[in-house]
């Protein structure tokens, strides 16, 4: 059970924004506000709120995993569940659908208990302190493990030595101690006192929370409320404790956002009247805070370097709902990013790397955009450095936002970026090329007219991978592009010769020449310049030509959308992957080099026996 | 009842089960016939005294009379031996004997004393082995080897637990299993005799150090269920931290002047009153400790008030921790037993209120007299049936 009085009192995530994109309406919400009667719909719409929206909300704690936290995604079938919300006692509550909860059971054994006893037990002021004094304390001192019982394992039922057979059980003097010690040293250390106790409470709410998952049936155990905030040694506490005991069936789940669940709900409820579902909700990286690293020895690193005196997160609502493309093989099992820069400590090393040597040429840009404006550079300053400190942040504590990606740290730029005021630092450079672009469309279009058949599927294909040459993304085109007089033809020229690295051009071919028209195609490309202009539309004329209606066709031009995401992603129609190496680490990582050319063509795909369980 | 099989096949009866301190044929261990049950915090003896024949008693070996004298004429033994001579069994038959068995407990931090004692009253002129269970059964094997030149036969903790209890209950049934009748009112409350000579299946929730909770559906038929590390040690080891007291009785005499309630924060602390959406009442424990993070709650607390919290906390703890096995067990007698509840009827009534108030009164908590005594008397059994007696000293 949470009450007002403790949220308040241990500076917890009180604050929570919710930012309307279109009005830029805000919203604060204090938790403390929150109608008692409420409070456990609240923290349940919280829930289910951050689980549809939030990709990287519920993570698993591994402590010896590379990273220790693994985020999970979205599950598209979450009910139902096992809430245990720990707060100065703890509740236990049912969740089988959207409106069905049921509270049952609890303990009093909490948030509230660790911070009173540990109160008494040692000097710490706050419930950060006792935390930060049990991250470094030794419970061996104070615990009875079952060595200090048995002088090893008790074998005959499985208990490891290393067991806590009774906690606090040192601490229990016998007469014959105190004859030859004197009373007033203290035996020991409060370190070790705090440790002990968060051990114990953290098991027992494990232990507690598994009983009433397997009475009630529930395999998903979700952990909420104010008591663990992101703490390793309490989650691999809870994450041990529920393990023994489900003897590994049960993976218990903790969530990024466990302090706001009441708050979100509560202003879920206010909102009622305007249908939810009609919108998205995305987290803002650039406003919200992150979770603390798990190898910190210090517990608010991570939150003292940023410019934050609370924890916030900030959500940006969508006038639109979001849903699964349709043409996706499987969304279930859809997983967008190719590379999870959580667990490829080299590929996140180098992009990390990248994009902060890009932010001095970002901040011109940005200002270049804006150069009118009286407060730019300072606005720009600022950009520079939440952006930096938000890369220097995930270089090494990577979990810090949820899953680290290429594209996951694009929106955090975008996101940094629209913070102050820039919304689109290339709009000048973009209205700029769209016009040599649509200078130059004529006679491409004219020249690929006068080809035969076949040299015009070569010329077409090889137009949309040379528009996809011009990238302001790419810091080793952008120095090509500012050096010389870099025009269709110059960009064409650095294309790699076929065969390409990878090469389905045959196959497109041959399925042009032989195989139906395609109803209708959906292109995913880039928004201006010479790449939709002169790359993307002569290929949407020639499907248009051949008399393409409903969608059997995806394409996928860019590295952003063919080669970091969807790389591997499976459609139940026929896809083009679409894209030029413009990064040289990249190129020789995927074994090739600086343009060069991916041309992926996959049939549509139909799930196999195999797949079905997934 | 049932019978069950026996390990070589055949089918023996429950009395023939029950009888197994007397198996025909196997030749008698040496006198003098003890258990141990070395646990995390307290030792249990049970020493069996013949008085069937007094004659014999003159014949015996001088050290076994020493050892025979020192443990019945007294009550207490060194600083912190005890023998509890309420739980006395007379006329006890044990193998062709008859006698009185008798419970003996001391911290295990004195075992050391213990065996110091052993060597000095000669024991190993009387035997070569003897037999323990509990933990320090292997902790402490080797000071026996080396200090007293004894062999330690060790016995798992939870078979003698088991056996034990079945003997002291079916050889003391008028008395020794009861429950506590009204146990939500403090003025009505009162200790009621339980027959429990058809026990199956039953929860045995084992509080010492540490808990463990064990389903038994037959003689020789149960399983660990559970258990938690917030046991009897927790409440002693936090309030020996919490109120400097030094001993278990200290405690207990502590927590019985308390009230919890200038510590924990109740539910009506936090909504008023009740709350009744979840059928919790006002006076329900909504967080234990919940006020002490508070500088003038924690001035105003005292030591009792401190030492009750400690206890109703572990108290309930354990209760919700049973309650739940024996729903998943589909048990609805729960026995407690084990140290934690000696001179303890506080927890004891709050275990019975708990199981009862949770279980709209489907289950019922019961306690036997010899609460931590039962791995001790299932040790002794071990003893007068393992073959290991052959070689007797002369």
């Amino acid at each position: 059970m949470t009450d007002e009085s403790y949220a308040k009192s241990i500076e917890l995530p009180t604050e929570l924004q919710f930012r309307n994109l279109k009005t830029a309406r805000s919203f604060a919400i204090d938790i403390g506000r929150v109608d008692k009667e409420d409070e456990m719909e609240c923290l349940i719409k919280g829930c289910n709120f951050l689980f549809k929206n939030i990709p990287d909300e519920v993570f698993i704690y591994q402590r010896h995993g590379s990273p220790e936290y693994k985020f999970q995604g979205v599950d598209h079938y979450v009910f139902p569940y096992l809430l245990v919300n720990i707060g100065s006692g703890v509740s236990l509550v049912k969740v089988e659908s959207e409106s069905k909860c049921q509270r049952i059971g609890g303990t009093s054994t909490g948030g509230g208990t660790f911070w009173g006893l540990g109160s008494i037990l040692t000097g710490a002021k706050t419930f950060d302190e006792l935390l930060e004094l049990a991250e470094r304390g030794d419970h061996r001192t104070v615990d009875m493990l079952v060595k200090d019982i048995y002088g090893g394992a008790y074998s005959n039922i499985g208990l490891p030595g290393d067991v806590i057979a009774s906690s606090f059980g040192k601490a229990a003097r016998s007469p014959k101690d105190s004859d030859s010690k004197k009373i007033s040293e203290p035996l020991f250390k409060e370190e070790d006192m705090a440790r002990s106790l968060l051990l114990a409470i953290s098991n027992d709410i494990g232990q507690i929370a598994y009983l009433q998952a397997r009475l009630h049936g529930l395999k998903k155990i979700y952990f909420g409320g104010y008591f663990i905030r992101g703490h390793p040694i309490t989650m691999n506490t809870i994450t041990y404790a529920i393990n023994f005991w489900s003897k590994g069936e049960i993976q218990p789940l903790f969530l990024r956002h466990e302090g706001y669940l009441g708050a979100i709900g509560a202003f879920l409820k206010g909102e009622e009247e305007d249908d939810i579902e009609k919108y998205s909700w995305g987290e803002n990286f650039a406003c919200s805070s992150s979770l603390p690293s798990p190898k910190s020895s210090k517990l608010h690193m991570g939150r003292l370097r940023s410019s934050m005196q609370f924890d916030s997160l900030e959500l940006d609502k969508l006038e639109k709902s979001l849903l699964p493309c349709p043409l996706l093989l499987d969304s279930n099992s859809y997983h967008p990013d190719t590379v999870d820069l959580t667990q490829d400590t080299p590929a996140r090393l180098y992009w990390i790397q990248c994009f902060i040597d890009g932010v001095d040429k970002q901040k011109q840009q940005a200002i270049k955009s804006q150069a009118t404006s009286s407060d730019v550079s300072e606005r720009a300053d600022q950009f520079k450095q939440i952006y930096v400190q938000r890369l220097e942040e995930c270089r090494s504590n990577p979990c810090a936002y949820g899953s680290l990606t290429v594209r996951s740290i694009l929106d955090m730029c975008n996101q940094c970026l629209n913070e102050f005021q820039f919304t689109d630092s290339y709009s000048q450079q973009k209205q700029y090329e769209n016009e040599q672009a649509l200078r130059y469309l004529e006679s491409r279009l004219a020249m690929l007219d006068d080809l035969c058949w076949e040299d015009q599927q070569l010329e077409l294909v090889t137009g949309m991978l040379t528009g996809n040459v011009f990238d302001w993304g790419a810091k080793e085109v952008v120095e090509m592009m500012e050096k010389e007089k870099f025009g269709f033809i110059e960009a064409q020229k650095k294309l790699q010769a076929r065969p390409w690295l990878i090469d389905d051009f045959e196959k497109w071919k041959l399925r042009l020449s032989e195989g139906p028209t395609h109803r209708c195609a959906v292109i995913f490309c880039d928004n201006s310049g010479a790449d939709i202009i002169l790359g993307v539309f002569p290929m949407a004329r020639e499907l248009l030509r051949r008399g393409s209606k409903q969608v059997d066709l995806v394409i996928l031009e860019g590295m952003g959308r063919a080669i970091h995401t969807n790389f591997y992603a499976a459609f139940s129609c026929e896809v083009l992957k679409v894209a030029v190496l413009k990064n040289k680490w990249l190129a020789q990582r995927l074994g090739g080099d600086m343009f060069s050319v991916i041309f992926k063509y996959e049939k549509p795909r139909k799930i196999s026996v195999g797949d079905n369980g997934r | 009842m049932a019978s069950i099989l026996n390990g070589d096949g055949g089918v023996i009866g429950d009395d023939e089960f029950y009888d197994h301190l007397s198996p025909r044929g196997s030749p008698k261990p040496p006198m003098p016939w003890f258990g141990m049950d070395i646990g995390g915090t307290l030792t249990k003896l049970v020493y069996f005294q013949p008085r069937d024949n007094v004659q014999d008693e003159a014949e015996e070996a001088d050290s076994l009379k020493i050892i025979r004298k020192y443990l019945t004429g007294n009550t207490a033994y060194g600083k912190t031996g005890i023998r509890d001579v309420h739980l006395e069994m007379s006329n006890q038959q044990i193998r062709d004997r008859t006698g009185s068995l008798h419970f003996i407990r001391f911290p295990t931090c004195s075992m050391m004393g213990f065996i110091d004692m052993a060597k000095s009253k000669n024991f190993s002129s009387l035997a070569k082995a003897i037999c323990a269970t509990g933990g320090g059964a292997y902790k402490f094997e080797q000071d026996f080897r080396e200090h007293v030149d004894l062999v330690l036969h060790k016995y798992d903790e939870l078979d003698c637990l088991i056996k034990g209890i079945h003997y002291i209950y079916r050889n003391n049934h008028a008395f020794e299993c009861y429950y506590w009748k009204n146990s939500a009112n403090p003025e009505q409350c009162e200790k009621v005799p339980f027959d429990f000579r058809d026990p199956y299946p039953y929860l045995v929730v084992n509080i010492g150090s540490g808990v463990s909770i064990l389903s038994v559906r037959g003689p020789n038929d149960y399983k660990r269920v559970s258990g938690t590390s917030l046991g009897g040690g927790t409440f002693l080891g936090l309030c020996c931290l919490l109120t400097g007291c030094e001993t278990f009785e200290e405690a207990i005499e502590l927590a019985a002047d308390g009230d919890s309630t200038k510590v924990d924060k109740l539910v009506k602390d936090i909504y008023g009153g009740d709350y009744e959406k979840f059928r919790l009442t006002g006076d329900t424990v909504a967080s234990s400790f919940g006020h002490m993070n508070n500088d003038e709650r924690r001035k105003s607390a005292n030591k009792h008030d401190l030492a009750r919290a400690t206890l109703v906390t572990i108290t309930n703890n354990i209760a919700s921790i049973a309650r739940m096995c024996a729903v998943t067990e589909k048990i609805d007698r729960v026995v407690f037993v084990g140290n934690f509840l000696r001179v303890n009827t506080i927890s004891m009534k709050l275990l019975s209120n708990a199981m009862e108030y949770w279980s709209n009164g489907t289950m019922k908590a019961l306690f036997l007299e010899h609460e931590g005594y039962f791995g001790a008397m299932g040790c002794l059994m071990e003893y007068m049936t393992t073959r290991f007696i052959h070689d007797i000293p002369a």
